[in-house]
C-alpha cells in the first residue's frame, strides 16, 4: 500500500514522490491535500496533492524538507511504502468561471500552484503565473509552467533567475500596465501571500490564498489548524485551506506557525544526526 | 439473607502521589480473591434491575454468578455476548449512573452497589491474560455491511453484525482503529494496548478494518452502496471541537482539549522520543468540567505541569464528570476553580521587540466569578457573572474543554441524509436515518456522550440491520 513509484529530487531541498494511492487519485483535485505519515511512530504531515494520475492510481508529492518529519520522509526511497496515507482533505480550489487569472507562487509553495495554474490553463483561462525563489538553485517546476500558463515571469532574491524582485514587484506593475485579472490566485510562505493581498486589496481584486497551518489530524477534529478569516475561526482543513486572502488574520497565522519553534529544531538536529549516522553506517 | 458488606471492596490503585507523574494505570484492578469477595455481595436479583440500567443489555446476575463459581471464563463468555470492548466498559462506563445505580443493594438495602463495573473489567482483564482460545469466525450469511468509524458505536456495532455471519468493513479516517479510546482518554485511563486488544478480537471474528479512509472524501456514502454494501451505518462521531469564542483563543498555547489529548495519546507526545510537539511545564488551566476536561488536566500534571488549575462556571455538584474521575483529578492535586467563567485568553506582547519569541504566547486568562440563579431546562442551576468580579489567572496553557459537534463531512456528501439544527444526525432508537439503508448512532447522533451510549447505539443499529437485511 501507498509504495513510493517514483522519487525525484527537484532540488537539494525539495523532494517529489508520486505514490500508489488508487483512491485518492480518484477524487483528488487541485488545492486538496494528503496527510503523510513516513514511519509508524512519525508525525502526521499535511502535504498538498503537486500532481494525480487517476489512470495510474498515483498522487504526486512534492515537499520541502524542513523539520524531522519531512527529514524522514525525505529518507525513504522508490519501492519503499508510506506508513500511511488519507486524503484527499480540504476543498478543491474553485475554478468555474474564472477567465482569467494570476497565479502567484512563491518557493516550495509553487508545487501547489502548479496544478491549479495547469488546471485553470486547461480549462482555457488566460494564466499568469509568477512565480519567485530565492535563487536559481531552489528552482522547481519551471518546464511544466511554462508549457501550463499563457504567461510565465520568474523572479529570484538576487537575479540569478529571470528577473530580480520579489512576485508582488512583477504582479503590480502587470496590474498597473493594465491587466485585468478575474481572481489571483496566492501560495507560498505566509509572508509573501501577505503582501500579495495587501497589494490586490488596494486594486480590488479578489484573491485566494493558500494556508499550510500546523495540522494533526486533517478531519476537522482538534482545531490545531485554526485561523481568523474575517473575525471568524476557521479550520484550514475542513473549510480550507484556501480562504479569501483580503480577510486572513496573517499575523496570527504566522505567530501560531512559531508555536513549537524550539521542539522542531531539536527534532530537526537529532534527526539529522540519526539519519548521518544511518547515513555513515550504510557506506 | 445473609449480612453484605456495607461496602464495595475498594480496587487497588497506584498513591496519587506517584501516579501525578506517570501514565501507567492509575487503577490496579482486582485480584481473584477481591473479584470473588466482591461477587458474593451480589443478591442474584430475580427481576435483576442492573441489566435495565446497561445500555447494551450484559446479564449481570449472571456473569458474576458464574466469578463465584470460580468459572471465570465463563463469566466472561456471558458478558461478550452482549459487548463487543467489556476490558474498555469495565474502566470508562459511568457506572454509578447505569447498571450499579439500580443495584439492590444500593436502592432497597442503602448499601453500596455491587462493583459491577470492577467485576467487568476484572473478567475482561483475566481472559486477555489468560484464555488462548480464539473465537471461532462465524458462518458468513452473505452480506455485505460497511461500519464507519472506528469508535466504541462503530466497533460493537461491526462486533455484532459479525457475529451474525456478516461481512463488516470499518473504515476509519485515522491511522489508528479505536476512535475516542484511542485519540480521547489517556493511557492511564485506558492503556492503548488493552483497546489494541480488543480490536484484534473483532478481527478474529472476521471484521476488516480499512484505516485512512475518510469517508466524505476519501469514499462517500453512495460509493459505498455501489461496492456492494447493502447497509450503512454512521459512527464517525463527535469530532469537531467547540471553542468559547472569546478573546485570544488561537493564542500559542491554546488548545482545544481533542488536540491535546490527541497529541499526547494518539501522537504519543507524552513518550520522551516522541516526533509531536506539546507544551510541556508551567501552569495550566483547563475550562470545562467534564470527564474530557479531567483528562486533559491529569494528562497535563503528567506532563509536567506545576499548577493545573480546572476552571468551571458552576459549582462541584453539576461537574459533569465522573464523581471517581473528579476525586482522582483532586487526590492528584489538580485546583479546581468553581462558579467561574473565562472571558478572555492574555497575550504576551513586548512593545518594544517583536522578535521577542514569547509575543503571541498565553499569559494569562482574564475570567470572571459567577453565581447560581434558576435552573435551566436540564435542571442545572444557570451560572450568571458577578458584575465587577473580574480576576487574572496567572497560566501559561489553556485547555478548552467545553464540549464537541459533530464533524460535518458525512452529512455534506451525503443526499437525503437529515441532521437537525446542532448538525446531528436524526435517527430513531434503532438508529434509523432518512435515507434507506443508513443507520447512525453514537455521538454522530446524540453529540458529545459516553462510550457506553455510543455502544449501546451500535448495538441497536446492528439488530435493526439484520432485521432489515435479513429478516424480510
Amino acid at each position: 500500500m501507498n509504495k513510493i513509484i517514483t522519487r525525484r529530487e527537484l532540488n537539494p531541498t525539495v523532494t517529489l514522490l508520486e505514490i500508489e494511492a488508487p483512491l485518492i487519485a480518484k477524487k483528488a483535485e487541485p488545492g486538496q491535500f494528503v496527510i503523510v505519515r513516513s514511519h509508524d511512530d512519525a508525525e502526521r504531515i499535511p502535504l498538498t496533492v503537486a500532481d494525480f494520475d487517476r489512470d495510474k492510481g498515483t498522487v504526486t508529492i512534492i515537499f520541502q524538507i524542513v523539520g524531522a518529519g519531512t527529514m524522514r520522509l525525505n529518507s525513504l526511497r522508490e519501492g519503499d511504502s508510506l506508513a500511511n496515507l488519507a486524503g484527499p482533505l480540504g476543498r478543491a480550489t474553485e475554478t468555474d468561471g474564472l477567465g482569467k487569472v494570476a497565479v502567484v507562487g512563491g518557493g516550495v509553495g509553487c508545487a501547489i500552484a502548479y496544478p491549479v495554474t495547469k488546471k485553470l490553463f486547461d480549462k482555457g483561462a488566460q494564466v499568469h503565473a509568477i512565480a519567485g525563489f530565492r535563487t536559481k538553485d531552489l528552482v522547481i517546476l519551471e518546464d511544466e509552467f511554462r508549457a501550463h500558463s499563457t504567461q510565465f515571469f520568474a523572479m529570484s532574491d538576487d537575479g540569478s533567475w529571470g528577473e530580480k524582485g520579489l512576485v508582488t514587484d512583477a504582479l503590480k506593475k502587470l496590474i498597473e500596465s493594465g491587466e485585468k485579472y478575474d481572481e489571483v490566485i496566492t501560495i507560498g510562505p505566509l509572508i509573501m501571500m501577505k503582501f500579495v493581498c495587501a497589494l490586490t486589496k488596494q486594486y480590488g481584486i479578489k484573491t485566494v490564498a493558500s494556508m499550510n497551518p500546523i495540522m494533526i489530524d486533517g478531519t476537522g477534529m482538534c482545531g490545531c489548524c485554526r485561523l481568523t478569516v474575517g473575525g471568524e475561526t476557521k479550520f484550514a482543513c475542513v473549510d480550507g485551506p484556501e480562504f479569501d486572502g483580503h480577510l486572513i488574520d496573517f499575523d496570527e497565522a504566522m505567530a501560531r506557525g512559531r508555536m513549537y519553534a524550539g521542539f522542531e529544531q531539536r527534532k530537526r538536529e537529532e534527526t539529522c544526526r540519526l539519519l548521518n549516522m544511518k547515513e555513515g553506517g550504510r557506506a | 439473607m445473609a449480612a453484605r458488606e456495607p461496602k464495595k471492596n475498594p480496587m487497588p490503585q497506584q498513591d496519587a502521589k506517584v501516579r501525578a507523574h506517570n501514565f501507567d494505570e492509575v487503577a490496579l484492578g482486582y485480584t481473584t480473591e477481591l473479584a470473588k469477595a466482591e461477587s458474593e455481595r451480589c443478591l442474584n436479583c430475580k427481576n435483576k434491575p442492573c441489566v435495565s440500567g446497561c445500555p447494551v443489555n450484559i446479564d449481570i446476575p449472571e456473569f458474576i454468578s458464574h466469578i463465584k463459581n470460580d468459572d471465570i471464563e465463563g463469566a466472561y463468555e456471558v458478558i461478550s455476548k452482549s459487548s463487543s470492548l467489556p476490558a474498555v466498559c469495565g474502566r470508562v462506563c459511568p457506572q454509578e449512573h447505569q447498571c450499579e445505580h439500580e443495584c439492590t443493594l444500593a436502592t432497597k438495602l442503602k448499601l453500596e452497589p455491587v462493583g459491577i463495573g470492577r467485576l467487568e473489567r476484572f473478567t475482561a482483564d483475566y481472559h486477555r491474560n489468560n484464555s488462548k482460545v480464539k473465537p471461532e469466525p462465524p458462518k458468513q450469511n452473505g452480506h455485505k455491511v460497511a461500519v464507519i468509524g472506528a469508535g466504541p458505536s462503530g466497533l460493537t456495532c461491526a462486533g455484532d453484525l459479525a457475529r451474525l455471519g456478516y461481512a463488516v468493513t470499518v473504515y476509519e479516517a485515522l491511522h489508528t482503529a479505536g476512535g475516542v479510546l484511542v485519540y480521547g482518554i489517556p493511557e492511564f485511563r485506558l492503556p492503548k494496548s488493552i483497546v489494541a486488544a480488543e480490536i484484534e478480537t473483532l478481527k478474529e471474528l472476521g471484521v476488516e478494518i480499512m484505516t485512512d479512509v475518510v469517508i466524505g472524501r476519501t469514499l462517500t456514502v453512495d460509493e459505498l452502496f455501489g461496492q456492494g454494501f447493502e447497509a450503512v451505518f454512521i459512527g464517525s462521531g463527535a469530532g469537531l471541537p467547540n471553542f468559547m469564542k472569546i478573546p485570544g483563543e488561537s493564542l500559542c498555547g491554546v488548545y482545544s482539549a481533542n488536540e491535546f489529548l490527541t497529541r499526547s495519546n494518539l501522537m504519543k507526545a507524552y513518550l520522551d522520543d516522541s516526533q509531536t510537539p506539546i507544551m510541556k511545564g508551567g501552569k495550566v488551566a483547563v475550562t470545562g468540567g467534564g470527564n474530557v476536561a479531567m483528562d486533559a488536566a491529569r494528562t497535563a500534571l503528567r506532563l509536567g505541569a506545576e499548577k493545573v488549575y480546572i476552571v468551571y462556571r458552576r459549582s462541584m455538584e453539576e461537574l459533569p464528570a465522573r464523581k471517581e474521575e473528579v476525586e482522582h483529578a483532586m487526590e492528584e492535586g489538580i485546583e479546581f476553580i468553581f462558579l467561574c467563567a473565562p472571558v478572555e485568553i492574555l497575550g504576551y506582547k513586548n512593545e518594544n521587540d517583536p522578535r521577542d519569541p514569547k509575543n503571541g504566547f498565553v499569559r494569562g486568562m482574564k475570567c470572571i466569578k459567577m453565581e447560581l440563579g434558576e435552573p435551566d431546562e436540564r435542571g442545572r442551576r444557570r451560572p450568571h457573572e458577578i458584575p465587577g468580579s473580574e480576576f487574572e489567572l496567572d497560566v501559561d496553557n489553556v485547555i478548552i474543554a467545553i464540549g464537541t459537534s459533530p464533524n460535518p463531512l458525512i452529512k455534506n456528501t451525503t443526499d437525503g441524509l437529515d441532521v437537525n439544527s446542532h448538525g446531528c444526525i436524526i435517527a430513531d432508537e434503532n438508529g434509523v436515518t432518512s435515507r434507506e439503508n443508513v443507520f447512525a448512532g453514537g455521538d454522530a447522533v446524540t453529540g458529545a456522550a459516553t462510550v457506553i451510549s455510543a455502544m449501546g447505539a451500535g448495538k441497536k443499529a446492528a439488530a435493526a440491520i439484520h432485521r432489515k437485511l435479513c429478516a424480510e
